[in-house]
């Protein structure tokens, strides 16, 4: 009888000890209703984050992930602006000279990095030295090969001339691709990142968070307004909404079918992400090089279908490799060109010398469900005009090796990432781009615009070039250009200030909890 | 110590086969770290430089055998992924996994020993048929579905509890418990079944036997029966099942550790493969490699110690 006695006083310590701590601390806990002073509302925010960066070092940074971060760090001579256009940055004002090839930027007086000290035409000069391999190092970058001398005629000039004329070279002066760092941190950027941004580096756990703080010395007044930033790296969607709801995330991105889940309790956003998504062919691959299958392909697909059933409707249709997030860049009206239509795909599929049809395989990423989800639509849109496919799902790792880098593949689809730059979007598909035309397009038309556009300083005739590109891409049906789906970002309701760019940033500067 | 030698020699291919193996299951493994790591907006410089910077166009047996020199001064190399020294990162975790390996170890024992020796005393009863029945349940339930059950009912309930991260002991001992005590059950819970079933049939295979009879014929209490001499007896097989309990659990922890977003050497594990971070995949793989050598070594020769026919084996 005693051992009877003593498990059941086991059990019931047991218990009792669970529900005093679950109960104390729920007494200690605040409520998250009521109105509370400035001084009582939180000035740490905590985001979710579903991977590691792939380096602090901004020069050395590569994966889109990264800079949702460490843009908070650095700044660039221009800045980017929500719609997608610049603004100055570290620079005051700047020049472009009428030949298109020297450009003088006037530097703001009193930036201080977040070690204390003055930003100086010296670190200027070394950040870009250090990109171009100048300085003894690597180049770390292929942006700035047209550029033919930097100078800093003065204590707050500096002047960058180039080969030849680029009207896209304002944009690799952004933090993404031409961050300024101090000098005297050479060698260390990656372990103590240092720059002029509005917050400071102050830890990163790998695998588990990076923290940054305030920049009391930060230029822009009144700014930022959070002490403390916490970006904390979840890879599941699922516990990343439960950590939400747990009160242990401030902002995290939510799952589209969840959205009902937390609807009432926090507040949603979402907008255009400036990604494309696609299903794509390798078109150097019978019977993929024949433009009537791959228009055959685009008229059988259904949009509708993938953005209801995978994106819960929160996309936007696209005709071509351009969001609407990038304004008057993307050609309108291109999204119907393609109106769903079996029996015109069958026509054409017939025309192409594949009445019967053919067999073929998708082969789509594990990292992420959206890409298998969408090759069952795929099957079952493409079966209705007798294409048989099957699905083959790889690791990430192996996607990029075989599919990416390799083009050893069939099908596949992927969703490219938005820039702010219309040219860095629509640069995939020039055939000497060989680093990124994974899909082997060759359209010398293309190619031409895209040298032209350029040498073309007029902005609206910029956009006349980018327009005909995209319909080639259209016409070509270099891929299907199935949507841009939106991220809807959920977050406690009283963070405000949430500002959203046409490319992966959480900007925390303006971000603070109001009431 | 002719016994002693050999066992050393084994312990020692052992680490040198498991690290050559772990080795040369990277070479062969298709995907390229620096490409993973980078993803599609690396430019091809950006690539070579990164490749270059790692080592990782020099020859295999170079890499290889660098590996092994600093394998053996301790130094693991940098993570791919990370660009941090492997033992840092591995460092920073440990402390992680062996709390939670420790808590749900605790558990096990604290809760499966006493049920085991109750349904034992009360066999084929009421009692002991439904406990039985609950284990069965128990056992059957896939960690990481327990994992997501406890997070709903429990996790979201109660405030005290949290469902992601940890909080060192260091920092307070009540923040590391409330992000313990979770995922420990929930390796627990499958290892509780287990455990008790042995505990159970322990106990009712000592009981049985002629030395319990006798002892209970000379009058001794129920209590001294089954304290001094059955579970005393009953513990050499409760504690070899309690060994393999123990590789379970952290096989256990891999799992429930990316269930609850812990960041232990599980998780960083499961991270490092998903890279083909080899320098961390090896050095986390070989720190297990010789902790679980090194503990079996120990055990052969405290065996031998204990019962000197085991060296004649």
């Amino acid at each position: 009888m005693r051992l009877n006695k003593n498990w059941l006083m086991l059990l019931l310590t047991l218990i009792v000890g669970l529900l005093i701590s679950a109960c104390s601390s729920d007494a200690g806990k605040e409520g998250s209703s009521g109105e509370k002073s400035v001084a009582e509302l939180p000035q740490e925010i905590v985001v979710r984050i579903n991977d590691d960066p792939d380096f602090l070092d901004p020069h050395k940074a590569t994966a889109s992930i990264s800079y949702q971060m460490i843009l908070n760090i650095f700044e660039g001579l221009m800045a980017p602006e929500t719609d997608g256009s610049l603004k100055e940055g570290l620079a005051e004002n700047y020049e472009i000279s009428k030949d298109g090839l020297t450009y003088t930027f006037k530097i703001r007086p009193g930036v201080k990095f977040h070690n204390g000290e003055d930003l100086t035409m010296e670190d200027i000069q070394y950040s870009f030295d250090r990109l171009m391999g100048k300085n003894g190092g690597e180049k770390m970058s292929n942006s700035f090969d047209n550029v033919a001398s930097t100078e800093a005629p003065d204590a707050n000039t500096f002047v960058i001339k180039l080969k030849e004329p680029n009207s896209n070279f304002l944009y690799s002066l952004t933090a993404r691709q031409s961050a300024i760092v101090p000098k005297n941190n050479d060698g260390k950027h990656n372990e103590n990142p240092i720059g002029t941004g509005p917050f400071a580096y102050v830890k990163y756990s790998p695998g588990t968070k990076l923290e940054l703080k305030k920049n009391e010395n930060y230029w822009k007044e009144g700014l930022p307004y959070l002490n403390k930033v916490t970006f904390t790296f979840q890879s599941d969607d699922q516990a990343a909404i439960m950590s939400l709801m747990a009160n242990e995330v401030d902002l995290t991105s939510v799952p589209w079918h969840r959205v009902s889940e937390v609807e009432g309790n926090y507040n949603l956003s979402h907008q255009n992400n400036n990604s494309s998504l696609i299903i794509t062919f390798n078109e150097t691959k019978a019977p993929f090089d024949n433009v009537k299958v791959r228009q055959a392909i685009n008229y059988a697909i259904s949009k509708s279908d993938i953005i209801d059933s995978v994106f819960a409707g929160y996309a936007v249709p696209l005709g071509s490799n351009m969001s609407p997030a990038m304004g008057d860049y993307q050609k309108k009206d291109l999204e119907s060109m393609y109106k769903r239509d079996v029996e015109k795909a069958k026509a054409l599929l017939a025309e192409a010398g594949y009445p019967d049809g053919f067999k073929t395989k998708i082969t789509v990423s594990s990292h992420n469900d959206i890409y298998s989800n969408i090759a069952q639509i795929v099957v079952d849109n493409l079966k209705e005009i007798g294409i048989d496919v099957e699905i083959e799902v790889v690791e990430w790792g192996i996607w990029l090796d075989r599919v990416y880098f390799g083009r050893d593949y069939q099908m596949t689809t992927i969703d490219l990432t938005g820039r702010a730059s219309a040219y860095e979007i629509l640069n995939d598909y020039i055939s000497t781009n060989d680093s990124e035309n994974f899909f082997l397009f060759k359209n010398d038309e293309y190619d031409k615009i895209m040298a032209d556009v350029l040498k073309e300083s007029d902005q609206a005739k910029q956009i006349d070039y980018y327009h005909r590109a995209q319909e080639i891409l259209a016409e070509q049906a270099a891929a299907v250009y199935v949507a841009d789906y939106q991220i809807v970002w959920g977050s406690d309701k009283q963070v405000t200030g949430l500002k959203s760019y046409p490319f992966w940033f959480h900007d925390m500067s303006e971000v603070k909890f109001s009431n | 110590m002719m016994y002693i030698i050999c066992r050393f020699i084994l312990l020692i291919t052992t680490i040198l086969l498991v690290s050559i193996i772990t080795f040369g299951v990277f070479q062969i493994l298709p995907g390229d770290p620096v490409r993973t790591m980078l993803g599609t907006e690396a430019d091809p410089t950006q690539i070579e430089n990164l490749r270059s910077e790692l080592g990782l166009n020099r020859p295999l047996y170079e890499q290889y055998t660098d590996w092994m020199k600093g394998l053996l001064t301790g130094e693991l190399g940098n993570s791919i992924r990370f660009s941090v020294p492997v033992k840092e990162l591995l460092f920073d975790r440990l402390p992680v996994t062996i709390s939670l390996a420790g808590l749900t170890l605790l558990i096990v024992l604290i809760i499966s020993l006493p049920l085991g020796m109750f349904a034992a005393r009360r066999q084929n009863k009421l009692s002991d048929v439904s406990l039985s029945t609950v284990t069965q349940v128990g056992m059957a339930v896939p960690s990481f579905w327990l994992g997501m059950m406890l997070i709903l009912y429990i996790g979201m309930q109660f405030s005290f509890f949290k469902i992601s991260g940890y909080i060192p002991w260091t920092q307070s001992v009540a923040g590391a418990l409330s992000t313990l005590v979770l995922p420990a059950l929930t390796i627990a819970i499958p290892q509780i079944a287990v455990n008790f079933r042995y505990v159970r049939t322990a106990i009712l295979e000592q009981v049985q036997l002629d030395y319990v009879r006798t002892i209970r014929s000379k009058g001794m209490s129920e209590q001294n029966v089954m304290y001094k001499h059955v579970l005393k007896n009953s513990m050499i097989p409760i504690l070899t099942v309690f060994g393999l309990i123990m590789a379970e659990v952290v096989a256990g922890t891999i799992i429930v550790e990316q269930v609850f977003s812990l960041p232990g050497v599980g998780q960083l594990l499961i991270t490092a493969i998903s890279n083909r971070d080899f320098p961390l995949v090896q050095g986390i793989v070989m720190y297990i490699t010789v902790a679980v050598v090194m503990i079996n070594f120990m055990v052969d020769i405290l065996y031998s110690v204990i019962d000197p026919r085991i060296r004649l084996r």
